[in-house]
């Protein structure tokens, strides 16, 4: 039954068999693919003979190179390190208000800083430090508690209303609505007040009795023109700048509720150098404010051109 | 009559267990799925009571009139390629929509269909539900060709394939529920795990059977495939599903293996479910289809056996380089690497087998876009277990792993091999299954090859692309001693490729749907499209005439 015949157009001869009219040529194994078979093999146990590869009852064999992972990722991780180790010696020893002096290390704190952001600044203030609703902008001027280089390390350092953090910023602004301190309707006269400090409607009979309960209750943290006060962290309404949007119904909801936004206490996870660093790169994206002046828009570009 | 009685007793029992487990079920995911069972055996207890024909039991006649035995038994492989076409068209359009999910995240809608739910849905009906019931039809048809004879355990074989299906529709309705034992490739709960244990020793009994009652001195290369993947399958899932219930009426479990050790298992099992689901099973597809459709030899005998064995001894130990670069100890990650690097030629051994088994038959690839398929397939098998060893590297897993460059390597075998090898089966089986002269229409077949050809091309090169991005913008460091990009930078990077990459499947599923309506076609009507043969030369009778001077006018 097994029969041996030569197919015709290879050549080969057949091994005989036969299975619902498949068979098989006797090809000899293709010289390439058995040497390269072999070489693969060559190359397998070389690599068992130089890197860890035999396991044992209390230890593998470490291999004659002495490599192991752990040790790869030190190695890498300690040159890292000590690339940047003389910047960081240098930030350490450099207080931040000495730093615009040294344009060499004020560049090498922003780069490092830029780098600190997006691994830890960037899920709530965005990829660009662009912010959102509740998450200020930190590319523009509008700061809530003051954008010197020692005002956004104190924000870095200590947070804004961190539990348990003595020093932080803070300040709670009443919920108007909801404790029963404005009425309802007083609420949307003051809304309508505070939307026409920006130009956002005109002035009418409602924004006037606004007026009244603006001073009444408002001007205290967000002085008598509503331009803010950055002791109390207290935002400038007269702008058209809004942390928690400025429609009616936001700026309603804001009267009513109040709003104690939480920065966390970064002291607490990186080191001063770090923190150094990223107070650098926050006032370099454009609304950093110089120590001799306040938020002066001319001043603020001309701090901008650290970036 | 005893065989009626006790075949319904065993339904009628195992519907009042489910019944009474759905009842007493500690969460809502476990009752539903009792419910699934109680149905599913409440159908079992309804066909074994109705079937049997009760004048010929009566008169002690036997069940039946016995099966025509001069007949290869073909029922449950009609089934199988019909449920292939339908999971295949279910999956990729799964897939479909999990990559445009990740491209425009909007799309998820919670809680049931959000990309966590719906990636594993997409896996397991392309793997196990696809891919899967290609495997049960093929092997059944194969092993009975091949062995001459009829399959053993006939009973058993439709329990096979109706209980499979019963896998895949727990499977995919509890991920959707949520229910998953977070485990990739082998998400479905412990109580599921167990129903498909049961099925797949039935499995083992009918291949193995029909093998002992073969009529063929030896056993062809493809039922050795088939046989090593049906048998470690049974390893891999009974090792890596080791777990305790939490209660045994609720969908919750333990795994056995904690830790580095139940990544080791995982990765065990996950690369196995490669390499012989998708690679040891698939080739023994390839070894009788190939050698059918071209009608030549299969090009080495001696090729074959060194492959097989070399393919089956390497490929269970390559599953560490799952694990390159974690807490896995660094010789185990050593070895993962090694072996897969010995793997390479051993997997080119059934591309090589495969393609010169088209030694003096090449021509036919010009008119046969069946072969085209499989040819086509073989040549993306040869480059994915080319690009597997390479990516087992550890100097190239640093770049690539985690990125999705091991997506693109997936979906270039998945897609490419499997997916064209399947489809070649199924228009091979087709006509022959159904009494039919041919498919309904060869323009589509090829239409298929196309679409699905040019789908692969743009998922595989978009992310080929999109990964060495990733592994590159994570990596990369500045001057100063800073990464230079955020995670987030990275993702807006390749969201360009993750869009071409649906577009590529688009291009898929398209395919499968002209596969589907073919199919459909051949078997409903059986009639021939009218249509241009696809490969014909230019008779020019106009010129067929000797030149003679035309007179001027």
């Amino acid at each position: 039954m097994s029969v041996k015949k030569i197919d015709e157009p290879t050549g080969t001869e057949t091994m005989g068999h036969e299975w619902d009219g498949i068979e098989e040529l006797n090809t000899p194994l293709p010289t390439w693919w058995l040497w390269t078979f072999y070489a693969c093999i060559a190359f397998a146990i070389g690599y068992c003979v130089v890197y860890p590869a035999i396991p044992g009852l209390k230890e593998g064999s470490h291999g004659t190179a002495g490599w192991t992972s752990r040790g790869d990722l030190a190695k890498e991780m300690d040159a890292a390190k000590a690339a940047r180790a003389p910047v960081l010696a240098a930030l350490d020893a450099t207080p931040i208000e000495d730093l615009p002096k040294n344009a060499d290390l004020m560049a090498k704190a922003v780069a490092g800083g830029k780098a600190a952001f997006k691994v830890n600044c960037v899920p709530c203030h965005g990829s660009a430090a662009q912010g959102s609703v509740g998450f200020p902008n930190l590319n523009d001027d509008d700061w809530l508690w003051g954008g010197t280089l020692t005002d956004i390390q104190q924000t870095l350092t200590h947070g804004i209303r961190q539990p348990g953090d003595m020093e932080t910023r803070n300040s709670a602004m009443p919920a108007f609505g909801r404790d029963g301190i404005l009425k309802a309707a007083e609420v949307q006269d003051v809304v309508s007040y505070v939307r026409s400090l920006s130009g956002l409607e005109p002035a009418g009979a409602a924004a006037q009795r606004g007026s009244a309960l603006f001073a009444a209750n408002c001007v205290a943290c967000h002085g008598p023109e509503g331009k803010g006060n950055r002791m109390f962290g207290a935002p400038n309404l007269a702008d058209k700048i809004w942390l928690y949007g400025g429609d009616r119904v936001a700026i309603t909801n804001t009267v009513t509720n109040a709003h104690a936004g939480v920065m966390p206490a970064w002291n607490t996870r990186l080191d001063g150098a770090t923190i150094k660093m990223l107070a650098a790169y926050v006032h370099s994206l454009g609304g950093g404010e110089n120590f001799s002046q306040p938020a002066a828009p001319a001043a603020a570009e001309a701090a901008s051109g650290g970036q | 009559m005893v065989t009626v009685i006790s075949r319904a007793g065993i339904w009628l029992v195992l519907l009042l267990l489910s019944f009474a487990a759905m009842l007493a079920a500690k969460d809502s995911g476990f009752a539903i799925h009792m419910g699934v069972f109680a149905l599913a055996a409440l159908i079992g207890l309804w066909v074994s009571i109705s079937k049997p024909d009760y004048s010929r039991l009566a008169k002690g006649l036997g069940p039946k009139a016995l099966a025509d035995n001069t007949r290869y038994y073909d029922d449950v492989i009609r089934w199988g390629v019909i449920a292939t076409v339908f999971w295949g068209m279910a999956g990729f359009l799964v897939g479909l929509v999990i990559a445009l999910q990740l491209s425009w995240p909007d799309l998820n809608l919670e809680p049931w269909l959000n990309f966590g739910r719906m990636r594993p849905l997409h896996t397991s009906a392309v793997i196990f539900a696809f891919g899967g019931n290609a495997l049960l039809a093929t092997s059944f048809y194969v092993v009975q060709r091949t062995c001459r004879a009829r399959l053993a355990f006939e009973p058993l074989a439709r329990f096979v394939f109706w209980g499979y299906q019963l896998f895949i529709v727990l499977a995919a309705t509890g991920y959707l529920l949520g229910i998953s034992q977070g485990k990739e490739y082998a998400e479905p709960e412990w109580y599921v795990d167990i129903w498909l244990t049961i099925v797949w020793v039935s499995y083992l009994a009918v291949f193995v059977g029909t093998i002992v009652k073969r009529s063929e001195p030896h056993i062809y290369v493809a039922n050795w495939f088939y046989l090593s993947f049906i048998i470690t399958v049974a390893l891999l899932h009974l090792v890596n599903n080791m777990a305790i219930p939490v209660s045994f009426l609720g969908s919750q479990s333990i795994s056995f293996f904690a830790g580095v050790q139940g990544a080791l298992v995982q990765w065990w099992y996950g690369h196995n479910a490669v390499g012989f689901f998708l690679t040891a099973g698939f080739l023994g597809m390839m070894y009788y289809f190939v050698p059918k459709q071209a009608q030549r030899p299969v090009y080495s005998y001696r090729l074959s056996i060194i492959h097989f064995w070399a393919l089956i001894f390497l490929y269970i130990w390559a599953g560490p380089h799952h694990l390159h670069y974690t807490a896995l100890p660094d010789w185990a990650q050593t070895l993962g690497m090694v072996f897969s690097i010995m793997l390479w030629m051993p997997s080119w051994g059934g591309m090589i087998n495969g393609l010169m088994t088209l030694n003096g038959a090449w021509d036919k690839l010009r008119t046969d876009p069946v072969l085209r398929m499989f040819v086509m397939s073989l040549a993306f098998y040869g480059m994915s277990t080319f690009e597997g060893p390479m990516m087992s590297v550890k100097a190239v897993n640093s770049l690539s792993h985690y990125t999705n460059w091991t997506i693109g390597h997936v979906h270039s075998g998945a897609l490419g091999w499997n997916g064209m090898v399947t489809f070649g089966a199924i228009y091979y089986l087709t006509p022959r299954l159904w009494g039919r002269e041919q498919m309904y229409s060869l323009r589509m077949v090829n239409w298929h090859f196309w679409s699905a050809t040019l789908g692969i091309v743009f998922y595989a090169a978009s992310m080929w692309v999109a990964g060495i991005t990733q592994g590159l913008m994570w990596r990369e460091y500045g001057a100063d001693g800073y990464l230079v990009n955020s995670f987030a930078d990275a993702v807006a990077a390749i969201h360009p490729m993750y869009v071409l990459r649906a577009f590529g499947g688009l291009l898929y599923l398209g395919g499968a749907a002209v596969m589907a309506y073919n199919v459909w076609r051949t078997i409903a009507k059986g009639d021939i499209r009218n249509e241009a043969p696809l490969y014909n030369i230019d008779q020019n009778r106009d010129a067929d005439r000797p030149l003679t001077a035309v007179p001027a006018e």
